[in-house]
């Protein structure tokens, strides 16, 4: 294993370190219980926006804490759902008496510390609400499976609901436009190649030199298929097909189309993906009025690609041209 | 006999041994048809809770109990990290403050554990979880008491069945968890939580032997 680390217990802790280094302008920083809260929280008035999940995400979620975005993450181990404690401190930072809504991927570890977590802060007071987020359509929504993965989307749900937030919308509204988005976004992954957990040293799965996985977790959970490398063009139909057709998206439709970087994958890869999906999109009638380029949430060293599509409305598309400042995502401001 | 506060914590305090050694196994396990770190989420876990035990290892079994779990749930993550915290806290609820219980407390313990662990994880038998170890365990354990085996014999039978629990998530396909996104790929391997689950009470029956 070669990281740029200095021992794999200290990984989360420091990097913690260094983003209270790089950003007082933007949080504050806990670690113990560990939690990235906004500097300037709670805010009276306003709903508080927490999120957390493994770490190894990056820039999501703790890059996504500042004015217009998330209240508060919680970052757990690499690729390890964070605790209750962690959840309910976070929750209580944040509270500025209009609520708070917990912002869940859809993840068995993740689930059930943000029940415990949300139990506990209604324990202590706290009016607080749940929105789920499942948008992977590599995986079967079945009541035989966990569930459909919580990806991309994740994402565009935290700025949209953080704007909406930032704006004065209550408690209810902020998680019925969060189920909104969740309703009527889809995204698929894929890998070519794997990733190494820094406190377990070895790959997380073994892919040969010339295959890929269709269909992979942001945890590098394997996903529908693997098999042989193809070109850009027909691995960004092989994503995008699934994830039109699972909503579906029809002619007519104005999406957000979101290429997201697994962490190894360049922008200059990206591009070439962004531009097939945008041409095959236009042979849909289907109009990419926003979009969003680059590593979002990424699967640490991971090279691959996922692409999420958000069908937008006036009121989505109002939110996400809202201004945001955080250390992953900045404009308006 | 009966089975005192101090052989609960030896048998805790084995267990966090168990795991360091079998970190890098159950890490396997789970790298095969998970995510990679259930060894290291728990070794995380009995790391801290070696830490923390002295502060309550001389009170009651429950106390005891209900600390380790506390300790699990803000150090394991993942869902182990609830599981695992359900398990001792439910079984320290029941047990209460006890200084020392028969094997019919162990038996009611161990069966809230796991109702309360189904509970948590809205988990089946047969979905290939830690409950298919723990299940026939409890399920022996009650035989056990029926039929009024010594101790260390019942916690033997009990370890028995919770091994061939554990066997037998093999063939079996995921319905819970993160192995679950495998479909029928998940079918040939042993499931990792089932496995930490049974050396949980291998750990108690050779803990318990003299008991």
């Amino acid at each position: 294993m070669k990281k740029l680390i200095n021992k794999a217990e200290d990984v989360v802790r420091e990097e913690l370190e260094g983003i209270e280094l790089a950003h007082p302008d933007l949080v504050k920083v806990s670690y113990d219980p560990a939690y990235i809260v906004r500097a300037d929280a709670p805010i009276k008035g306003k709903v508080g926006l927490v999120s957390g999940g493994g770490s190894g995400h990056e820039p999501m979620h703790g890059g996504f804490v500042g004015k217009g975005m998330l209240d508060a993450a919680c970052p757990g181990a690499v690729f390890t759902s964070p605790t209750p404690d962690q959840m309910l401190e976070a929750t209580k930072a944040v509270d500025g008496g209009a609520g708070v809504l917990h912002i869940v991927k859809n993840y068995t570890g993740d689930i059930m510390n943000f029940e415990m977590a949300a139990d506990l802060a209604r324990g202590e007071g706290i009016e607080v609400e749940s929105v789920v987020v499942d948008d992977d359509v590599a995986v079967k929504d079945s009541t035989w499976t966990a569930g459909r993965r919580g990806v991309g989307l994740t994402v565009l749900m935290e700025k949209i609901v953080g704007a909406a937030a930032e704006e004065g919308r209550s408690l209810k509204e902020c998680a019925d436009l969060a189920r909104k988005v969740n309703g009527q976004g889809r995204s698929m992954g894929m890998a070519l190649t794997s990733c190494t957990v820094p406190h377990v040293g070895k790959p997380s799965f073994d892919l040969p030199e010339d295959e890929m996985e269709i269909g992979i977790g942001i945890h590098g959970e394997p996903g529908r298929t693997r098999m042989k490398v193809e070109p850009a063009d027909k691995v960004t139909e092989m994503l995008l097909t699934p994830v039109v057709e699972d909503l579906p998206f029809k002619a007519g439709d104005e999406v957000l189309l979101f290429v997201n970087s697994m962490g190894g994958t360049p922008l200059i890869e990206l591009y070439i993906i962004y531009r097939k999906a945008v041409h095959m999109l236009k042979e849909k009638g289907i109009k990419v009025t926003r979009h969003l380029i680059g590593p979002y949430i990424t699967s640490l060293e991971m090279a691959g690609t996922s692409i999420t599509l958000l069908k937008l409305d006036e009121d989505l598309t109002k939110l996400w041209d809202a201004p945001v400042k955080t250390a992953g995502m900045r404009w308006g401001i | 006999m009966a089975i005192s506060r101090d052989d609960v914590v030896t048998w805790i305090k084995n267990y966090a041994q168990v795991i360091n050694e079998n970190n890098e196994m159950l890490t396997d396990l789970d790298r095969e048809i998970g995510d990679a770190d259930h060894g290291a989420n728990m070794n995380r876990g009995f790391k801290a809770v070696m830490t923390k035990l002295p502060a309550s290892e001389d009170k009651d079994i429950g106390t005891v109990l209900k600390s380790v779990a506390m300790t699990l749930l803000s150090t394991v993550g993942g869902a182990g990290g609830p599981l695992y915290s359900t398990i001792f806290m439910e079984a320290g609820k029941v047990i209460g403050p006890k200084m020392e219980i028969g094997l019919a407390d162990w038996y009611t313990a161990l069966q809230a554990a796991a109702t309360g662990v189904a509970n948590r994880g809205k988990a089946l038998p047969n979905d290939k979880t830690m409950l298919d170890a723990l299940y026939p365990a409890v399920d022996a354990l009650k035989r056990a008491v029926d039929e009024n085996l010594p101790i260390p014999e019942a916690l033997q039978v009990s370890a028995e069945a919770a091994h061939a629990g554990m066997l037998a998530t093999i063939p079996l396909v995921a319905h819970k968890g993160r192995a679950s996104y495998l479909g029928e790929r998940s079918a040939g391997h042993q499931d990792p939580g089932a496995t930490s689950t049974f050396l949980l009470l291998d750990t108690a029956a050779k803990a318990w032997a003299d008991c």
